[in-house]
């Protein structure tokens, strides 16, 4: 299989203009496969969302070199789409104008971006805030705005920054379920970033995890299951899965917890 | 109704200002009746006098605040975007900002003359630096994500300036225009008073000097009131642009 996307050797430095300057990936070399969807896993602060801004064509490049399709990323482009941490809404746009942006900046005529706006909306279960504004929305439907952004300019990598993050259970896993049949029916390339291991063993093929900072990739687990067996949660492979990681991502949470204290 | 109530104290200021001067407390001198103000206002009206000085001076007053507008917003949006012009600029804004802009009456009248000219360009200068500051704040205060995520949908640099950092300067930027909108007629009626041949400000100046105090009243009461209402008007309409907010 060939490499949709090469990170080769990157590193990143942060230079704030008050303060020291923050290292926050340490060579990072990652090849993700044509179609793959591969989570992130790690610490806080270990360059997860620096991670994904650098492949968004977000933040310079300064060190090694990351390429989509055997080309330079330079710049954001519509065939990257990006779902923040932080949702980055447009807070004077309506749910539906919010969604409809991406699809005008893709040249859409209006009936189209409409009906599309709304099937999207209705995916994430918005249906009847597509009149709201974000201030107007909690935080996990804010976030189910800014995913139905995305999701509606079909790119073709999705990158993903803990996009599940301010949902709860119930939705959190309607969500997962709509993710993966979307992945599963349409070419797409997913790097997705998570905190919770579960997530990540039940939705990705291959799991990254990251040590803590600088960032490095210290361990890539393969975990390739049957999305669509309803009991693939509780069978043994897959609670092993969820073990090794734990155990990986523990840690370096500690290591973590130990550079912060003082 | 609400209104009424509201602004009810100021009836009874008014009423307090007539039976004062009906009882001879102040001097007519001093403080016409309010009564014969608001005749003398009747007349200057019929005269054709103060709508042609009114109109003088909204054409003045307006003209330089939408310049500064256009070239204050420009050029704030300009220097958050960029920081070389930020470099440049800065420091010339922030020297010139705290200055009493009243101080450029005498060198716009040297340059311009007495006529619309020099008004204009002295609301400009006045009334720019409160726009830039606005802009400027309200851009830098944009949400970085936000300009980053329509980059990545499609949306090129300058579509980006103009879908995000505008309208996210927007709330800062209004606020700036809303001092402007203040400014403006300060710098209007002050500059009118020392150096003009029309214009409210000149009204007031020459009805002072003739003794005719009861029409000076009149215009003073005049520019009170059409500061007020735009004042009024510009906050209906801020709250509209900024209903996103709540
Ligand atoms: N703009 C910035 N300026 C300086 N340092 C930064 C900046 N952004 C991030 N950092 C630092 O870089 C490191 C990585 O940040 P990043 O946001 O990528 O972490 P993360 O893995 O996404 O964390 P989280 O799971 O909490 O979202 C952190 O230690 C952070 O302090
Ligand atoms: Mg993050």
């Amino acid at each position: 299989m060939t490499a949709k996307i090469v990170v080769d050797s990157v590193n990143h430095l942060y230079r704030p203009p008050r303060g020291r300057p923050v290292l926050a990936l340490e060579n990072i070399s990652l090849d993700i496969r044509e179609r793959e969807f591969i989570a992130l896993l790690g610490p806080s602060g270990c360059g997860k969302s620096t991670l994904l801004y650098l492949m968004g064509g977000f933040l310079p490049i300064e060190t090694g070199a990351i390429t989509v399709d055997g080309k330079p990323v330079v710049a954001p482009g519509p065939d990257r789409g990006i779902v923040f941490q932080h949702f980055a809404l447009f807070p004077w746009k309506t749910v539906r104008a919010n969604v409809t942006y991406g699809l005008e900046r893709q040249g859409l005529p209006r009936a189209e971006r409409e009906a599309r706006a709304q099937r999207f909306i209705d995916m994430v279960g918005l249906t009847g805030f597509e009149d709201s504004y974000p201030s107007q929305l909690s935080g996990g439907m804010k976030q189910r705005a800014a995913i139905a952004r995305t999701l509606a300019i079909d790119p073709d990598v999705l990158l993903m920054d803990e996009p599940f993050g301010a949902l709860d259970a119930q939705t959190r896993h309607l969500m997962q379920t709509e993710l993966l049949a979307i992945w599963q029916r349409s070419p797409k390339t997913v790097i997705f970033v998570t905190h919770d291991v579960q997530e990540a063993v039940y939705l990705a093929e291959r799991v990254a995890v990251m040590s803590a900072r600088p960032g490095r990739i210290k361990a890539i687990v393969d975990t390739r299951f049957d999305k669509n067996d309803p009991a693939v949660h509780k069978s043994q492979p897959f609670v092993d899965k969820v073990d090794e990681l734990w155990g990986l991502v523990r840690e370096e949470a500690i290591k973590a917890e130990q550079r912060e204290a003082p | 109704m609400k209104a009424f109530v509201r602004y009810s104290p100021l009836l009874l200021i008014a009423l307090a200002w007539e039976i004062s001067s009906r009882l001879g407390l102040v001097s007519t001198l001093t403080l016409p009746a309010l009564s014969d103000v608001v005749a003398a206002w009747f007349d200057l009206a019929k005269s054709g006098d103060l709508v042609a000085n009114a109109a003088t001076s909204l054409w003045r007053g307006s003209i330089g605040l939408l310049l500064s507008i256009f070239v204050g917003g420009a050029l704030g949006i300009g220097m958050a975007w960029w920081r070389p012009l930020n470099v440049l600029l800065g420091p010339l804004v922030e020297l010139f900002y705290p200055m009493p802009k009243s101080a450029l009456i005498p060198v716009t009248v040297l340059w311009l003359g007495f006529g619309d000219g020099s008004k204009i360009l002295l609301i400009f200068l006045g009334c720019m630096l409160p726009v830039t500051i606005g802009a400027f704040n309200g851009a830098r205060g944009c949400d970085r994500m936000l300009v980053w995520s329509v980059r990545s949908m499609g949306a090129s640099r300058v579509r980006a300036l103009w879908d995000v950092v505008l309208p996210s300067a927007a709330p800062e930027l209004l606020n700036g225009i809303r001092s402007a909108l203040a400014l403006t007629f300060v710098l209007l009626v002050s500059s009118e008073l020392i150096q003009a041949r029309s214009g409210l400000g000149y009204l007031i100046g020459f009805l002072g000097g003739g003794g005719v105090y009861d029409a000076m009243f009149a215009v003073v009461l005049t520019v009170a009131l059409l500061g007020f209402l735009a004042d009024r008007l510009y906050l209906v309409a801020m709250r509209r642009v900024l209903i996103w907010r709540e």
